[in-house]
This record gives C-alpha cells, sequence and structure tokens, in this order.
C-alpha cells in the first residue's frame, strides 16, 4: 500500500505545481502551431521582460475555458481563424479589450465593434495552379466552371478555411447561389478532398490536378526555403493566382486574439497584445510566418509581396464569421468530402 | 482483505472497490457527454441523416470491415507461420512483425504518402526507370482512396492480432496438435481445427482493439480523405458550434461499438479455454528447408517491410534532412522526458487497476464484477478528443466543488487542482487504455486452469493472496505484455493529451502535432522518430517475453 502512497502523492505533485502561479506573466490559450507562435512571445518577453506561458490546443479551447470556470489560468485566447474567434466571444468565455489599446493600429474592419476580438493577421485564400496555365482575372466563381471538371485539387470542405470561403460566397451570392458554386466545385475535384493545403502543390507537381487553393504563407513557408529544398521545389514549381470574388475582392481570414473573461494577468495581457500590434510585432507577423499585417505601419515580406497587391474582400469578418454553420452544412448537403 | 458486509448484503472487498472506482472513473466523462447531449441541440439530426450519415456510415463501415479483415488475417496468418514453422530468420521475422505497433497511425500516413506520391521516392525512382518524363505520363493509384487506407490501417494496428494469436500457439495448443500430427492430421487440419478455435477469444479480442482505434482515428483519416462518423462528429462540433449534437453522434457511435463487443462476448458462449497449467509449452514448429523456407520468410517479412521498415526508413532520412538542414530542436530532451513521464504514470495506473479488476471477476465470480470491468474499459471506445471533452467537465466540476469547499471554509480558493494538469492526463489516458491492458490480463487469466484458484482457496488463501501468490507469478509476462501495450500507445495518443495539459507541457506527440496541424510534418520527423524508438524497446522486449512466457513454462513442466 505505500507505493500506492507513493503514487497518489506523485500524481498531487503534479496537480499542484501545475497550479502555481508566478508573477509578471501572461498566459495564452492558442489554436496557432507552437512553431507559429513562439517566436512571437520569445520576441515579447526579450522586449518586456514578461514571461509567456502557452499551451496549442486545436479543437475544444472554448470548452476548456468555460469547464476551468473562475479558476482558469487563460489571459488571452489566440485562433487561426475568424469563426473559431468570434465563437469564443459568443460562448461568453471573453471580455471586451480597451478601445485605445486597438483603435489606433487595427482598421474598424478587422476587430469588433465593442473590441470583443481584434485580427492579428491576414492570410489570403489564394489558387495555386501548374506553372503556364492562363489564369489572369481568375475569380473564385470560375472555380465553378465545367472546364476545369476533374481539374480542381482540395482539402476537405470541413476545415475552416474552405467552410470560410463558401461563408464569404454566401455573403455575396446568397445561400443558394453559393450552394450551386459548392456543387460545381465538387463536380470539378480531381481527387476526394482530404490531406493539407501544401499537398495542393505537391499534387499539381504530380500532375494528378492542374489547380487548386491554399493559403498565402505556405507559399511563402515552401518559397523561401525555410522548409529546406525540397518544399522550395513545390513552391517554385507552381505558379500562385490571387484570385477575386466577382465584384468584390481576395478572401481573407484571420488570425487573432480576445481577452479572456477571467484574465488573472490582464495588465501583462495587454502588453502582449500591444506588442503584437506594434511595427515590431506586426513585422515579425510577416517575416516570420508570412502573414499580412493588419498594421498599416508594417510591411509584407517581399516572397508575398512579389504575389501581387492584396486587395482584400470588403465583406466583413462578422459576417464571414456568421455564415460558417450555413456553409458547413452547405458543403455536406453538396457531399463535397465524399 | 473482505472488509465486512455492506447494507445491501453485498461484500465489499479491495477487489470490488477498485472495479467501482474504476467503473466510475470511466463513465463519469461519458455521463458528462450524455448530459451535453441532452442539452437542446441544434437539430441537425434530420440534417446529419440526409446529408452525411449514409455517406460516412458507409465509409466508416466499409473502413472498418476492410481493416478487421486485413489484422485478422495477417495477424493470425503471420502468428501461425512464425510459431508451426521453423524457416531462416525466423526469429528475426517474429520481431520485426511486431514493430509496426510503435507507429501512431497518422504517421504511418504520412510516411507512406510520401512514399508513394507522384513526386516521391518511388514513383520518381519508377519513372525513371521505365523512361517516362513526366508524372502525368505514368501513374500508380493514389494512396488516398477507401483501399489505400485499410491497408495504412491494417498495417498500422495488425499487430494486436499478431500478439493476442501468437501467444495462444505458443503455449495453449501444444497437446492437441501434437496428438493430431501422431494421428496424421495435415498442418491445414491442425490449423482450422485446432488452432484456430483456440485461438478465437484472443484474436477477437485483438480485432476489437484494431477496430476501436480505427474508429476512433482522425489525423490518418483525415489525410487518407476517408470521410468517417468521427469526422462528422468534429464537423458539427468545431464547424458548427453543436456540441450537443456531436455528442449525441458520438454517443450513438459508442452504443454500436459496445453492442459489437457484446455479440463478440455472447458468441464465445460459456466456452472455457482453460488450459491445465503444466501442459504449456511451444509446439515444436515444423523445419522448413530450401527455397520454401526463403519464400516463406519473405512471404511473412512483408507486413514488417511495408508496416515498419520502408516508413521507418523514410522517417529517419527526413529526421536527418532535418538536423542537417534546422539543427537539433532544444526541446526535444524536455519533450521525451515528458512523454516517458506520462507514458510510466499512466502504464502502473493501468497496470494496477487491470489485475484488481478482472483478479476480481475471477476469483469471485459475480455479475457486478464483471459488468464493471466492462464499464471500466469503455474508454477505449470513444475518440480521445471526445472524452477530453466528458473529462474536461468533470474534472471542472471537481475544482469548482474544492472551490466551494474553499469557500465556505473561508479559506483562499485555490487554482486549478484538477483541470489542465499531469493528474489529467493521466487520468484520461488510464481511461483510454485501461481496456488494452484488461483485455490482455483476463485473455492471460482465462488460460489459467480454475483449478489452481480452487486449490490455493482450499488451503485457507485469501482471493488477495491467490492473486498475489498464484496469478501474479504465472502471469508475469502477461502483465509485462499488457504494460508494454499501453506504454506503446500512451507514447502515441495525442488528442486527450494535446487537450488536457497544462500550459507549457509538450510532449513527443504535441510537438509532431504541432508542425503536421501546419502542414510541416517533416520538422516533426525527429520527433516521431523519438516515439517510434521508445515504441520500438517495449516491442522488442514484448517478443522475447512471449517467448520466455512458454519456454519457462516448459521447464517448469
Amino acid at each position: 500500500m505505500t507505493r500506492f502512497r507513493l503514487f497518489a502523492a506523485v500524481l498531487l505533485m503534479g496537480a499542484s505545481c501545475a497550479a502555481s502561479a508566478r508573477a509578471e506573466e501572461v498566459n495564452v490559450y492558442t489554436t496557432r502551431e507552437p512553431g507559429l507562435f513562439a517566436p512571437l512571445a520569445a520576441a515579447f518577453t526579450a522586449r518586456t521582460g514578461v514571461k509567456v506561458n502557452s499551451v496549442f490546443v486545436k479543437d475544444g479551447l472554448a470548452e476548456r475555458v468555460a469547464a476551468e470556470g473562475a479558476a482558469s489560468p487563460a489571459d488571452l485566447l489566440m485562433t487561426v481563424d475568424i469563426g473559431n474567434l468570434i465563437d469564443l466571444v459568443d460562448k461568453g468565455v471573453t471580455k471586451p479589450m480597451p478601445a485605445e489599446l486597438l483603435e489606433k493600429t487595427v482598421p474598424a474592419n478587422l476587430r469588433a465593434a465593442d473590441n470583443a476580438w481584434t485580427a492579428l493577421s491576414l492570410r489570403a485564400r489564394l489558387v495555386w495552379a501548374e506553372k503556364g496555365l492562363p489564369l489572369a482575372g481568375l475569380t473564385y466563381e470560375d472555380l465553378a466552371d465545367p472546364k476545369w471538371k476533374g481539374k480542381i485539387c482540395v482539402r476537405s470542405g470541413q476545415h475552416p478555411y474552405n467552410t470560410a470561403l463558401l461563408a464569404a460566397m454566401i455573403a455575396h451570392a446568397g445561400q443558394a447561389r453559393a450552394e450551386e458554386w459548392a456543387r460545381g466545385l465538387k463536380a470539378n475535384l480531381a481527387r476526394k478532398p482530404g490531406g493539407g493545403d501544401r499537398d495542393v502543390a505537391r499534387d499539381i507537381l504530380g500532375g494528378l490536378c492542374q489547380l487548386g487553393l491554399g493559403n498565402s504563407y505556405y507559399v511563402g513557408l515552401m518559397r523561401s526555403g525555410k522548409g529546406g529544398p525540397e518544399q522550395k521545389a513545390w513552391g517554385d514549381g507552381v505558379q500562385v493566382v490571387l484570385p477575386t470574388f466577382a465584384g468584390g475582392g481576395v478572401h481573407v481570414n484571420a488570425t487573432g486574439v480576445a481577452l479572456a473573461k477571467g484574465a488573472p494577468n490582464e495588465a501583462a495581457a495587454r502588453k502582449l497584445v500591444e506588442y503584437l500590434l506594434s511595427p515590431e510585432g506586426q513585422k515579425l507577423y510577416a517575416e516570420q510566418n508570412f502573414e499580412y499585417p493588419v498594421s498599416k505601419a508594417a510591411a509584407v515580406d517581399p516572397t508575398i509581396g512579389a504575389l501581387g497587391e492584396l486587395k482584400p474582400d470588403t465583406i466583413s469578418l462578422v459576417d464571414i464569421a456568421r455564415n460558417r454553420k450555413a456553409a458547413s452544412l452547405i458543403f455536406d448537403k453538396v457531399g463535397f468530402d465524399r | 482483505m473482505q472488509c465486512g458486509i455492506g447494507r445491501f448484503g453485498l461484500k465489499w472487498d479491495a477487489f470490488l472497490g477498485v472495479g467501482a472506482a474504476a467503473a466510475a472513473l470511466a463513465l463519469a466523462p461519458v455521463v458528462a457527454l450524455a448530459l451535453i447531449a441532452l442539452r437542446a441541440g441544434e437539430g441537425q439530426w434530420r440534417h446529419l441523416a440526409a446529408n452525411v450519415l449514409p455517406d460516412s456510415a458507409y465509409e466508416t463501415l466499409v473502413l472498418s470491415a476492410g481493416v478487421l479483415a486485413f489484422v485478422v488475417v495477417v495477424g493470425t496468418a503471420c502468428a501461425w507461420i512464425v510459431t508451426a514453422f521453423d524457416f531462416p530468420g525466423r526469429r528475426v521475422v517474429e520481431t520485426l512483425l511486431l514493430l509496426p505497433l510503435a507507429f501512431p497511425a497518422y504517421v504511418l500516413a504520412y510516411a507512406w504518402l510520401d512514399l508513394t506520391h507522384p513526386v516521391g521516392p518511388l514513383q520518381s525512382g519508377l519513372r525513371a526507370l521505365l523512361g517516362y518524363a513526366r508524372p502525368s505520363d505514368f501513374r500508380l493509384p493514389d494512396l488516398r482512396t477507401l483501399p489505400g487506407a485499410m491497408l495504412i490501417f491494417g498495417l498500422a494496428l495488425y499487430p494486436y492480432v499478431y500478439v493476442a494469436a501468437r501467444a495462444v500457439f505458443l503455449s495453449q495448443m501444444t497437446n492437441l496438435a501434437e496428438a493430431a500430427r501422431m494421428l496424421g492430421k495435415s498442418g491445414a487440419t491442425i490449423f482450422f481445427r485446432i488452432a484456430l478455435p483456440l485461438a478465437r477469444p484472443a484474436i477477437a479480442a485483438g480485432g476489437a482493439l484494431a477496430l476501436m482505434e480505427t474508429l476512433n482515428d482522425i489525423g490518418a483519416a483525415e489525410f487518407l480523405s476517408v470521410n468517417t462518423l468521427t469526422a462528422a462528429v468534429y464537423s458539427t462540433w468545431v464547424n458548427r458550434s453543436d456540441l450537443p449534437g456531436a455528442a449525441q453522434i458520438a454517443l450513438a457511435m459508442l452504443i454500436f461499438v459496445l453492442l459489437l463487443v457484446v455479440m463478440e462476448r455472447m458468441g464465445r458462449g460459456g466456452r472455457s479455454y482453460a488450459v491445465i497449467g503444466r501442459n504449456m509449452r511451444p509446439l515444436a514448429p515444423r523445419r522448413v528447408e530450401g527455397f520454401a523456407g526463403l519464400a516463406l520468410a519473405a512471404l511473412v517479412t512483408l507486413p514488417a517491410l511495408f508496416g515498419f521498415i520502408a516508413p521507418a526508413a523514410h522517417l529517419v532520412y527526413q529526421a536527418f534532412l532535418r538536423l542537417a538542414h534546422a539543427g537539433m530542436p532544444g526541446e526535444i530532451l524536455a519533450e521525451t522526458g515528458n512523454s516517458l513521464l506520462v507514458a510510466v504514470l499512466t502504464t502502473l495506473v493501468c497496470v494496477a487497476g487491470a489485475l484488481m479488476v478482472t483478479g476480481g471477476v475471477r476469483l469471485m465470480r459475480s455479475p457486478l464484477r464483471r459488468a464493471l470491468l466492462q464499464i471500466s474499459a469503455v474508454g477505449y471506445a470513444l475518440p480521445g478528443t471526445v472524452l477530453a471533452i466528458g473529462l474536461l467537465v468533470v474534472l471542472g466540476g471537481l475544482d469548482a466543488l474544492v472551490r466551494g469547499g474553499a469557500a465556505l471554509l473561508g479559506a483562499k480558493p485555490p487554482g486549478l487542482l484538477f483541470s489542465a494538469s499531469l493528474t489529467a492526463i493521466v487520468l484520461a489516458l488510464s481511461l483510454r487504455f485501461f481496456r488494452l491492458a484488461t483485455s490482455k490480463i483476463e485473455t492471460g487469466l482465462e488460460r489459467l486452469s480454475p483449478s489452481l484458484d480452487n486449490a490455493a482457496r482450499t488451503l485457507g488463501r485469501s482471493p488477495f493472496a491467490v492473486l498475489r501468490e498464484i496469478h501474479l507469478p504465472l502471469l508475469k509476462p502477461t502483465i509485462a505484455g499488457a504494460a508494454l501495450l499501453v506504454f506503446v500507445d500512451c507514447m502515441k495518443e495525442l488528442p486527450a493529451t494535446l487537450l488536457l495539459r497544462p500550459m507549457n507541457f509538450e510532449t513527443l506527440s504535441t510537438h509532431l502535432y504541432g508542425e503536421t496541424a501546419r502542414g510541416t510534418y517533416e520538422n516533426g520527423a525527429l520527433a516521431a522518430c523519438v516515439i517510434v524508438a521508445f515504441g520500438l524497446l517495449p516491442v522488442a522486449l514484448l517478443t522475447r517475453l512471449g517467448r520466455r512466457e512458454s519456454e519457462a513454462r516448459e521447464e517448469r513442466s
């Protein structure tokens, strides 16, 4: 029985270690992958001396914060999809940030009216294609054109990036037209949806399809050579087009942040948000992660800049988030992933 | 060890206590899920019934059937060949065949997709060899299909059946098989009339484990473009913010899986599979010489080649490229330490708990104890994230209770004690893998003749003493085997660890996932290599144990 007691003691120790808190630190729950957030956190700590504790969670961030309740150590909640971010606000696990923190740097369409959330960086949903394919003036609507039958590769319709694109289509053209588009796109697919965005580039090189959808920062990651020579070859092997909605702009999604309702270290949390929105922080988003900064004070990385000037769509992020559920249902209805 | 008589005429003892605790812990997240499911969902059932279920239920069923057929045929056939025949390299192959166990299914999927992709080494090489210039001129079938997924899952999971069947073939059927040989029966007759029927419970148990792993997978299926029911749970929950709806599908799946388990149990009927202890020794394998022997060796090497050697070589190569490109990631040591800590603690909990619960069932046969055993293993039938969501609610509730208690006493409310802690992870993983331990130990116990227990009880030993003095020594290899299975699965586990871990706590698999989630999985190749490497040692031990188990018995008899 002594062994059991020892064992119980070890478990309790584990529990209490996790619960202890220290001064001047900020706790971040994030769906942003550690590889993308860690450099930003390190730079912030180097600048301010505030320690950043973080946990990367994929699905279930809102559920976790809600279950932890009043004792939750979370200060900031970060997501890589606007729908997931607004979901956190809707579930009541956040509280608004002070207006002066956001208003000077973030354009009004990239934050909540009551400052309950703000975008930190933007990514564009682009078309990747076989080199030499004439695609000037391509629209997202064109992807449903039967001339591409059997030529398009894409990841699952239920992935937030695609759901958000269809949600924007709904905002533009209404549910019926959006469904028609999803059906047309489905009919053009070369293979069952699956895998990730990068597989699209590889599948194009492998001759499985001629074009597909992928996010902008993957192009930067691949072409910069950061991921090694093999990926540079993938990135360089495809052409990248910035499509637009007919009569609109390029579809963008946001990574963003909200302040947790019970944030125990609110002052430090504000410092971190302030830093991430500062010219230095925004520059890191652009250079480290190949994203589009939300602040005009920072420039995009040259690799991304070379793709062409980004004219983001005018549909608001809130509208995209609101149509997310309808988009998810439509992808099911047209049997997109089938 | 008997602790008196309860008010309801129930005899409480340590066995029942552990069993009840294990069952209660296992049920808690399920009850939490059921409560979530009861909340007004968004009424998506009609949508699901019309648009999702027909297809994803079909794909799930076909995938499950295919994987089950693969693991049963390959696992059983390999186990039979390495035990009934002696051919060049048998000892090596025997171990190699277990190694895919060290691979998380999704890593195997990544590796094979890399290898077989039109721009990957296999097809590029073939094109160069055959003189084709472009991938569109010559292409092998895409792996990202239902049959491809069956193959990958089958390769990752057949060792569950192989381990179980081999244990039976090694030790349990020697007398019968020798008698049959003397009567001039053919090898085929011995296999189909003796070996297979005797191994049936073990094969079924192994197949059930493989099936549940398939049903609960999310990573590999997404990568292989298979649209499973688990994917439907995720899109309902994540994209439509309908947790009640997702919980409803998850529970429906759970009920389906439990029905399968019950049907398998009933199919066994009341037959006993016990064999008298002293006769357990390995069957003398039949020597196969020359070309036939080599052919046999080549044949049984195939699953190991495709399930381990080729993907592992690819992974090591990728890790090497990474190291050359980006250097050694600094966190890998700490992450390895965390993974080992979680795996060792969980293994201890699972094995100790499983011994008490299964031992209790055997020593004091009662329907209640049997029911507790079944309930305590329910966690294996749930996808990791779903189990974790249920646990979040339970642990959060416990923390709220503690805070409420502290407030009542006027003390300063503590922070989180249960949520987001090492305890939470160990609890989640124990619930998830308890079945691995109980299933293995139960099969081990079934092979011990009840007369051993009866004799010891007649000689005045308490049930606990029988467990300690008779079962424990006889089951040592089985227990070690159970521990190794749990350990290896803990090293691989991802979703529950991901959701329940405290801040700044990375394990090898969360690191690997952090990379795969952003599509840079080769950055995680080193972490994947370490996961596989730590899986290898236990797996190699597992083969040695199987052998030693039967050899030890031989010496004893």
